[in-house]
């Protein structure tokens, strides 16, 4: 069966280099049935690694402890869901689970295209199969999965030998989230492979028109959507299984994790100064590229070691194809941007500061800041072994002084940027839109300060707040009023029907909400609090409005694990509110202990309750309680982030069916003049249906 | 490009230099309070003047043996290429589940007098092999690490 799979997985690769051959022969014989061919190989590549992940799945599930993976990573009592997950808690595992994400991505890509951009489509094949091929590389050579546990008997001959059990999968591991949050964090990561492929298939073949910009808006918004995903359910885990009381602690895997985030925050955005007015066209390119390359970085950060950090404790030899990687990528951008650049000339300069387009530009301007800052702050140590010899990593201090004020500016533009108007903003403009929300924003700010809050960054982030959240709520207010003066519908409805009629626009004020409810949560840290003590069963401790008396101490044994559990009742104003049941827990297979946080979460304070079991110094219990504000609103924030991104992915209605036979006509519909673009909608739904 | 445009385009230089030069500040600040030195423990032996005064990470092998609970503080001692240093945990959060005898740590803190390294934080990757391998087998690994694949490591898994 291990054949089975290990040849599955090599059949891909030769796939795979046909895909990447025949397309490159393809482009430049111009043979369809060659070009035909090379692309049916590429959707090749995604069955044949389906089959080897099926196969590696079923040896997990049957506990087939002859694989070295499967005795590492797995044993006999795990439940099948986290036996599931297992398939990607390891080196070997994890990589196999890219290559089948990327194909996967990449069988869509193909797929739903095989019958149109007949010049782009080769080149985006051969791009794909390119990554492939890499990573393909890795999975058979390097790093296979599908090695089996051998053993020399007397005469020198190898036999197999399975183990009776494995040795389990790390507890840490074993956590509901945890069988979600790698999968989405991949699938963003491998995501941005399909932005990059069009991005830089476009720039090779010189593809006219802006139809490609489309497209890789599209793939960058569905990879940017699993990647705020994974990284809002990383830090979810991380809070809910750490048990440190904190969710973010700019670690190099959570870094790596963001930046290519930032990147592609900022490619969406100014994207629209592209399909609009024509301008950084450059800069788009190079913001795909980069985002690419970064996903690359990431990955190669947490599966190598480079730098050291709670999940890339372990070193291994990976990293130097990794780099290796890294650097033909970056060689085969900056040559196809130096042999085609005059393809990429700006139509358009900036007309005035306020205007949208410098909002976008501040706006990239600052994200880039950002991404520069935690890309530089987590490679620190390698550079600066590397130019004084001496190794010096920076903690949360750098990444919070620097962040912290770019996140506040960028709440600002949230507010701002969307309501002024491209190339020029009057001031009667501005006061018209801002006068009420900045108001409102300044007032709530001054309540605050009377009510003693008195740290400046909070106090920012609250009128900042105030006022996007207001501009956000009088954009909807002003179109739904339009509509329902017209049709009779109630304010409601017709909300609902603006933001169906431009879900792009809608959709994004929705996103740009979402964040702002992120942005309050963390704003929440600035005001936790902890207690930790020692404690006897009848002894109680107070933490803001609570008070946590000790109920009993007991022991729970399972088949996976031995519990020991704190029974507390939690009071408030004397009155019982809750039991909490924070556990300390010893796996058996693996025979590693982990401390389960009890956790009572609601909307304006998280208390968060650990038992790291009996003090060593007296063999007293322990009990450390933190009191958390408003964690629960990044959650929230995340899921209202989501549905904006869904929304501003669907296509819009009325628009859609009038935009149809006038994008057929024109090769170039949105390159209009900028009175023509407002008129039809700033949308191009109808044009980019490929998602 | 007309005036009007050069002049915009001057102004958003502008505001791009103000903003880039206050970034740069701010992490400038950051880095000096969070900076932290990487060293080995013996190069922490040799050290003399005022690089004792640095924030500095050190790694090595918890001693068999050697920790000790004195009164709300963890003292122990770390080895490493058969030099050693005592340490003396003096951080509030409680030590990791992996901290125990042979596991491989990291301390961050400072270096008090008489040699005796203060530290703050610690983490640990806990270095015990769960299961004796069979002979001739790619040696079990610690679960927690996610190491290079079987044929090419070798030792336990620290």
């Amino acid at each position: 069966m291990d054949i089975f799979g290990s040849f599955a997985l090599l059949l891909a690769l030769v796939a795979a280099v046909y895909a990447f051959a025949g397309g490159i022969a393809g482009i430049i014989t111009r043979r369809p049935l060659l070009i035909k061919s090379a692309r049916n190989s590429g959707l090749a590549v995604c069955v044949l690694v389906a089959v080897s992940v099926a196969t590696l799945e079923y040896f997990l599930q049957t506990d087939n402890f002859t694989l070295a993976y499967v005795a590492e990573h797995s044993n006999r009592a795990l439940p099948w869901y986290y036996k599931f997950a297992a398939l990607w808690s390891g080196q070997e595992g994890s990589l196999l689970w890219w290559t089948f994400l990327l194909s996967l991505y990449a069988f869509f890509a193909l797929f739903l295209n095989r019958k149109k951009h007949p010049e782009l489509m080769p080149y985006v094949g051969v791009i794909l199969a390119g990554v492939q091929i890499f990573f393909l590389t890795l999975n058979n050579f390097v790093a296979s999965p599908f090695h089996v546990l051998g053993a020399a008997d007397a005469s020198g001959v190898m036999h197999m030998a399975a183990t009776p059990d494995g040795s389990g999968l790390n507890p840490l591991l074993q956590y509901p989230e945890m069988v979600i949050h790698p999968p989405m964090l991949y699938s963003g990561y491998t995501g941005f492979t399909i932005p990059f492929a069009f991005a830089l298939a476009a720039l090779l073949g010189r593809y006219p028109g802006e139809k490609w910009i489309h497209i890789t808006r599209r793939w960058t918004m569905v990879a940017w959507t699993f990647q705020t995903v994974g990284i809002l359910l990383g830090a979810h885990w991380a809070y809910a299984v750490l048990g440190w009381g904190g969710y973010w602690a700019w670690d190099p895997v959570e870094n790596a994790s963001l930046l290519p985030w930032i990147t592609a925050t900022a490619f969406l955005h100014s994207v629209m100064m592209q399909e609009k007015r024509g301008m950084m066209k450059v800069w788009n390119v190079w913001l795909v590229f980069v985002t690419f390359m970064l996903c690359i970085l990431g990955t190669m950060l947490t599966r190598s070691g480079v730098v050291s950090s709670v999940h890339a404790f372990a070193e291994s030899s990976i990293g130097g194809w990794f780099v290796g990687f890294l650097i033909i990528i970056f060689l085969v951008c900056l040559a196809a941007w130096f042999k085609n650049r005059d393809y990429l000339r700006s139509d358009n300069q900036l007309d005035s500061l306020v205007s949208r387009e410098s909002s976008f530009l501040f706006n990239n301007l600052i994200l880039l800041a950002a991404c520069f800052a935690v890309l530089w702050g987590t490679l620190f140590p390698v550079f600066s072994e590397w130019f004084t010899g001496s190794k010096i990593s920076v903690g949360p201090p750098f990444f919070n002084k620097v962040n912290v004020p770019i996140a506040l500016f960028l709440i600002f533009l949230t507010g701002v940027g969307p309501l002024l108007a491209w190339r020029k903003t009057s001031l009667d403009g501005l006061r018209r839109n801002f006068a009420w929300p900045l108001a409102f924003g300044v007032a709530s700010g001054i309540a605050a300060f009377i009510f003693g809050m008195r740290q400046i960054y909070p106090l920012i982030c609250l009128t900042l707040s105030v006022f996007v959240t207001l501009t956000i709520l009088a954009e909807f207010y002003r179109g739904a009023r339009v509509i329902s003066a017209r049709d009779g519908s109630d304010i409601f409805t017709a909300a609902r029907e603006l933001t169906m009629r431009n879900t792009r626009r809608y959709g994004g004020y929705v996103v740009h909400f979402g964040m702002v409810v992120i942005f309050i949560g963390i704003m929440g840290s600035a005001f936790n609090q902890d207690v930790e003590r020692q404690m006897q069963v009848g002894q109680s401790l107070n933490i803001g409005p609570y008070t946590i008396l000790v109920q009993s101490f007991d022991e729970v044994p399972t088949d996976n694990y031995d519990a020991d559990r704190a029974t507390l009742e939690v009071f408030r104003n004397g009155k019982s509110e809750m039991m909490l049941y924070p556990e300390h827990r010893l796996y058996l297979a693996s025979q590693v202990p982990e401390t389960i946080v009890a956790v009572e979460s609601s909307p304006l304070r998280d208390l968060y309750v650990v038992y790291p079991g009996p003090s060593p110094d007296t063999n007293q219990p322990v009990i450390h309680a933190y009191l958390n504000p408003l964690v629960k609103w990044i959650w929230f924030g995340g899921v209202i982030v989501v549905f904006g991104t869904g929304l501003a992915m669907l296509p819009n209605r009325r628009t859609a069916l009038v935009l149809r036979p006038v994008e057929a006509a024109h090769s170039d519909p949105l390159l209009g003049t900028p009175a023509r673009v407002s008129a039809m909608n700033p949308m191009n739904r109808g044009s980019d249906s490929h998602g | 490009m007309d005036a009007r445009k050069k002049d915009a385009r001057k102004k958003f230089v502008i505001g791009s230099l103000v903003i880039i030069a206050t970034l740069v500040v701010l992490a400038y600040v950051g880095y000096t309070q969070s900076k932290t030195y990487y060293h080995t423990i013996s190069e922490v032996g040799a050290m003399q003047g005022s690089i004792l005064q640095q924030r500095m990470r050190v790694s090595g092998n918890v001693r068999d043996g050697s920790i000790q609970h004195v009164d709300g503080r963890v003292d122990f001692v770390l080895e490493e290429e058969g030099k050693t240093m005592p340490v003396s945990y003096i951080g509030t959060d409680p030590l990791p589940d992996t901290f125990k005898d042979g596991a491989q740590a990291l301390v961050e803190g400072h270096l008090a007098s008489g040699g005796r390294f203060q530290a703050e934080e610690i983490q640990a990757k806990c270095a015990s092999k769960y299961q004796a391998a069979p002979p001739g087998a790619a040696p079990a690994q610690n679960p927690g690490q996610t190491m290079a694949n079987p044929t090419s490591s070798s030792g336990n898994g620290s």
